[in-house]
């Protein structure tokens, strides 16, 4: 049986910490990386277009000196036919050595990895999981300040609808020392169970409205986009969202080495002056994206340099 | 426990009134040949009311289904007229095929060839969890 990536819990701390420590040697050492994976093929299965998540995937299997075939969309593959999700992974795990899908409906890479004889990994099924998304944000977050623990961790905007935001709190929960400041809305606060799971685990969180409020303390800023459909009405929504929009203003009372978050692509949630402030990571965040993916690669493939 | 009219065979005692017919069908009783008496309504010192299954022979039954849909049901089974064995239904662990997930957004409402598995997260609260997009099932 092949190692998959469903879920970010499906993989332990210690892998977690390989695969960070492998990106790193991965940039510290370039050359070495360069044809690891010759002959090897990676399969970008987007039964829904993921520009970013998929160019990310297909960059990384690049990089690493394998090659990478695919479709982009539903209506460029047999599951515009009708073909099912089993039989689409069963032929295609025929040609390839690992194959990365993203799918609107949710646990469809589960019916994958059943019927999978080589690596799945899940590049996002509807609003359940999106585990190399949340491996990004620890790359990221590792990068910036030299560990997982001991932080405080402002998370704005959507709470509640937001899975990136649910699955990076379920990967902190494992590290000492994390306090999460939730800050939304009251109506996109984050569900129950991602409270009794903050409290299960003895964190230290709070809820507040306000971003100004909680900028001081804060090491992290991950902000997230508020859709205008998650509103009842439109008042509400022209009434709340420029409070929950990053500028410089609003960043006057933080601090110096914060690290300002964001999975991409960004509307209009954070200003574009803030930019070209050395607190905003979201660019950067991107380029860990391609290099954990390389790492995980590697790791799901057992390949060591 | 009334086992009388049954020799050799099953008992499936403390149904709550009115679930028997469910049970009949989930167990698939209709298909089998032996004798089955359903019997509702009987009355009980600990429930008030309660239906009973009589079936004339040790068969094969699903447990699981039982301790689904009721897990105050036990099982007698009679040998010799005599009560040999008293089981007590407990929630399995895992549910197969037995309740199908209700979220749209889940790809067992796609593809029909899927079978549908729940695991039991929360015994005491009796909730169980899809096992492809963890939505929520509670045991009424
Ligand atoms: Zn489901």
């Amino acid at each position: 049986m092949s190692r998959n990536l469903i879920n970010i819990t499906d993989l332990t701390v210690e892998e977690i910490n390989k695969l960070i420590e492998t990106a790193d040697d991965i940039v510290a050492n370039h050359a070495d990386y360069e044809d690891i994976c010759r002959h090897k093929k990676l399969a970008t299965l987007f039964f829904e277009p993921s520009t970013r998540t998929r160019l990310s995937f297909e960059a990384a299997m690049l990089e690493l000196g394998g090659s990478v075939l695919g479709f982009s969309s539903a209506n460029s593959s047999s599951a515009a036919k009708g073909e099912s999700v089993s039989d689409t992974i069963m032929t295609v795990g025929n040609y390839v050595d690992i194959i990365a899908m993203r799918h609107p409906k949710e646990g469809a890479p589960i019916v994958a990895a059943k019927r999978a004889e080589v690596p799945i990994i899940n590049a996002g099924d509807g609003g359940h999981f999106h585990p190399t998304q949340t491996l990004t944000d620890l790359l990221t977050i590792k990068r910036k300040k030299g560990r997982l623990n001991n932080l405080t961790i402002g998370l704005c905007g959507d709470l509640k609808f937001g899975r990136t935001v649910h699955s990076l709190i379920e990967a902190m929960l494992r590290y000492e020392g994390i306090k999460f400041v939730l800050i939304s809305p009251d109506e996109l606060k984050v569900p129950e169970y991602v409270i009794e799971n903050m409290q299960k685990a003895g964190a230290e969180f709070y809820e507040t409205e306000s971003l100004e409020d909680a900028m001081p303390e804060l090491d992290i800023l991950y902000m997230t986009r508020i859709q205008k459909e998650r509103f009842f009405n439109e008042e509400d929504y022209v009434r709340l969202k420029d409070s929950y929009i990053l500028n410089l203003e609003k960043l006057d009372n933080a601090k110096e080495d914060l690290t300002i978050m964001h999975p991409l692509p960004r509307v209009n949630e954070i200003s574009v002056e803030v930019d070209d402030d050395p607190r905003a990571c979201y660019f950067f965040q991107a380029l860990c994206g391609k290099h954990i993916r390389m790492a995980l690669i590697l790791f799901l493939l057992g390949i060591e340099k | 426990m009334d086992i009388s009219g049954v020799k050799n065979g099953i008992v499936i005692d403390h149904i709550k009134a009115g679930k028997s017919m469910q049970i009949y069908d989930l167990l698939g009783l209709g298909k089998i040949d032996n004798t089955v008496a359903l019997i509702k309504n009987a009355s009980s010192e600990k429930y008030g009311k309660k239906d009973i299954i009589k079936i004339d022979e040790i068969i094969d039954l699903d447990y699981d289904v039982l301790g689904y849909v009721d897990s105050n049901i036990t099982v007698n089974i009679v040998e010799d007229n005599r009560l040999a064995k008293k089981l007590h239904m407990e929630l399995p662990e895992k549910l197969v095929n037995v309740v199908k997930c209700k979220n749209p957004r889940c790809i067992t409402s796609v593809e029909q060839e899927i079978v549908h598995e729940f695991r039991l997260v929360d015994k005491e609260k009796k909730i169980y969890r899809c096992c492809y997009c963890d939505a929520e099932h509670r045991v009424k």
